[in-house]
């Protein structure tokens, strides 16, 4: 189990890399040139959900790499 | 446990539970009366983009983002001084924040000092809930026998939903106490003034109790942390039972939390287009049924362990969320149904627009019909007219569809069913968080490090769905029309379902996290963290 952890963790900086892309560059990005009622969502995208998720994952993944979360038993 | 100690530690759990109730209450009938606060504080109409961002501000940042940082700021003061005095500070907080907004006169009378006004209370409401649960939840774990902790700590579980339906009552009683009129030109503001008496109370009987024991023994053994923050947050040992927090349960349990609750309800109006009052009846109906659960999950959490009853309601709640809401959506859809024909009606008229203040017309056409089974749709459309013209905007004809789709009883207790589901869901993966969240940090940094993954999982990955799932929801059928219009076939099969990928996308990787990283063996929190402190000593401190 330890070593799925460890190799978990990778999955979980690259779902904190995609996560980067799809919030900013498909989402936000568009709807800011949209204008308008859009610029809510995009607001909510870049500022609050982006650095959440991706700063999140991308720590618990480095962990899980490092071997933080390994069983001691 | 004696007679004696098990009326004590009702009267604890009765004591934080009430308080916890009523600032969830306070905090839902802002969002409850959303739209009669919005025609008070932040009119719309032309040139008033300004309230209208205040208004969206009001909405989201205090409700979503700022809770984090009352989590913060409150959690570090109770692991500095104590959990009784911080959650008496919330409670104040809370009740004078929203006793205020309801003194507030409307933006006609003051102009925009009102809405400022309201978007600061907004915030300092946010605040105090952010610093409330976390301290609730810690006061009560502290006081249980550790194998009772999840069916103790149920009892706070149950406050959300419970402020929920009380604050959804407390209008509805109101709204049928007065005339349509009287409520929007005074009795709007009863369910916030109302507020002070159970504050008050709740006060009142919070302040005779005691410190949580096992805090005061950490104080007097000088073992209470001097700062709380940075050995949270600053100590990697720590952070990473936060994160795990965060991503192995809050996030997970925040969207399943609020697909089930404020999602249903949103989705139900606004997708199915059913009126409000027949929606609060449902929702009312659907919460007080699946209330009781919390306590069921919560007490079997103790008997077979916490970690696989909310990996097992979030798996669940994954793997029928689109089933569920299919069936909800085709119940009310009346393609379905059989229409009698000879009940059908059409009416063209002009109407003043109140709204322009040019003093303008609108062309209204409404259409009903009546279904045999009992269901009746209207629809009103509304073309804006500019001297005689239809009134344009971006190259497109201003018109305003509303439809409603009054149910008969049987599609509603229909629809109670599908949401009573979904709340099962809700107790699973919401009853047993307390004690986990507890169980997985020491005493002296407890308030702190629990208080913020349960705001960062439920004020922000959850608060912010219903937002998110609409708008995914909106920008399927907008992809669809386009693709009408310009004569190709749809874009997206059943749009009103593109809305469930956040929670299903959300919730799966908390499951696959939660299932591999929590190692399931409950009251155990890292021994190098919890120092001279073992969980054990809960019994000792209550005499047990």
């Amino acid at each position: 189990m330890n070593a799925l952890k460890r190799v978990l963790g990778v999955l979980w900086i690259m779902i904190g890399a995609y996560a980067v892309y799809y919030l900013i560059v498909n989402q936000a990005i568009s709807l800011w040139n949209k204008g308008g009622e859009n610029i809510i969502p995009a607001v909510i995208y870049t500022l609050i959900l982006c650095p959440m998720i991706a700063g999140a994952l991308g720590t618990f993944g480095l962990y899980s790499l490092q071997g933080e979360f390994d069983s001691k038993d | 446990m004696s007679q004696s100690k098990k009326n004590s530690m009702f009267s604890i759990i009765g004591a934080s539970s009430v308080g916890t109730m009523i600032e969830w209450y306070d905090f839902y009938i802002f969002g409850s009366l959303a739209t009669v606060i919005a025609s008070k504080f932040f009119p719309a109409g032309p040139g008033n983009e300004t309230l209208s961002f205040l208004s969206t501000l009001a909405t989201f940042a205090a409700g979503f983002v700022v809770r984090p940082f009352g989590a913060l700021f409150f959690g570090r003061l109770g692991d500095l001084i104590g959990r009784k005095y911080t959650f008496m500070v919330t409670l104040l907080l809370m009740g004078g924040a929203t006793f205020a907004i309801g003194c507030i006169p409307s933006y006609e009378t003051i102009g925009m000092l009102a809405p400022i006004l309201v978007l600061l209370l907004r915030l300092l409401q946010g605040l105090a809930l952010g610093g409330e649960y976390g301290g609730a939840a810690t006061y009560v774990a502290e006081h249980s026998p550790v194998n009772q902790r999840g069916y103790m700590t149920s009892w706070i579980q149950i406050t959300a939903t419970a402020g929920l339906i009380v604050s959804l009552i407390v209008i509805a009683v109101t709204k049928l106490s007065l005339s349509k009129e009287d409520f929007d030109a005074y009795g709007w503001r009863i369910p916030f003034l109302a507020s002070i008496f159970m504050v008050g109370i709740s006060y009142i009987i919070r302040r005779n109790m005691h410190e949580s024991p096992l805090f005061s023994k950490a104080k007097a053994a000088g073992k209470t942390s001097t700062n709380p923050l940075k050995e949270s947050f600053g100590n990697k040992l720590n952070f990473k039972y936060v994160l795990l927090a965060l991503l192995g349960v809050t996030m997970g349990q925040g969207v399943v939390w609020y697909t089930g609750q404020f999602y249903a309800m949103s989705f139900i109006e606004k997708i199915m287009n059913v009126p409000k009052e027949q929606v609060d009846s449902v929702m009312i109906w659907a919460l007080c049924l699946g209330t009781p659960f919390f306590v069921v999950f919560g007490w079997l959490s103790d008997k077979i362990g916490r970690k696989w009853i909310m990996m097992g309601g979030m798996l669940i709640a994954i793997l029928s969320y689109r089933t569920i809401y299919t069936n909800m959506y085709e119940t009310v859809n009346i393609k379905n149904k059989t229409e009698i024909v000879d009940k059908a009606t059409a009416v063209a008229e002009l109407k003043e627009n109140a709204k322009n203040k040019n003093g303008g017309v609108d062309s209204v056409y409404t259409k009903t019909k009546a279904f045999v089974d009992g269901t009746t749709y209207k629809e009103v459309k509304t073309v804006t007219l500019n001297n005689g013209s239809v009134e344009q905007k971006d190259g497109k004809p201003l018109v305003d569809t509303k439809k409603t789709v009054t149910i008969n009883s049987s599609d509603k207790w229909t629809l109670i069913l599908f949401v009573f589901i979904q709340m099962i869901f809700v107790t699973m993966v919401y009853g047993p968080v307390a004690a986990f969240l507890v169980e997985m940090f020491p005493i002296k940094i407890r308030y702190t490090s629990m208080s913020l993954p349960y705001h960062i999982g439920n004020g922000i990955f959850g608060g912010l769905l219903p937002a998110i799932a609409t708008f995914l929801v909106t920008n399927a059928t907008k992809a669809n029309t386009v693709a009408a219009e310009a004569g190709l076939a749809k874009v997206i099969d059943k749009p009103y379902l593109e809305g469930l990928w956040y929670p299903i996308i959300l919730a799966g990787i908390c499951f696959v996290i939660g299932t591999i990283y929590l190692d399931g063996k409950d009251n155990k929190v890292d021994d190098e963290l919890v120092g001279d402190f073992k969980n054990e000593e809960v019994d000792l401190a209550i005499g047990k």
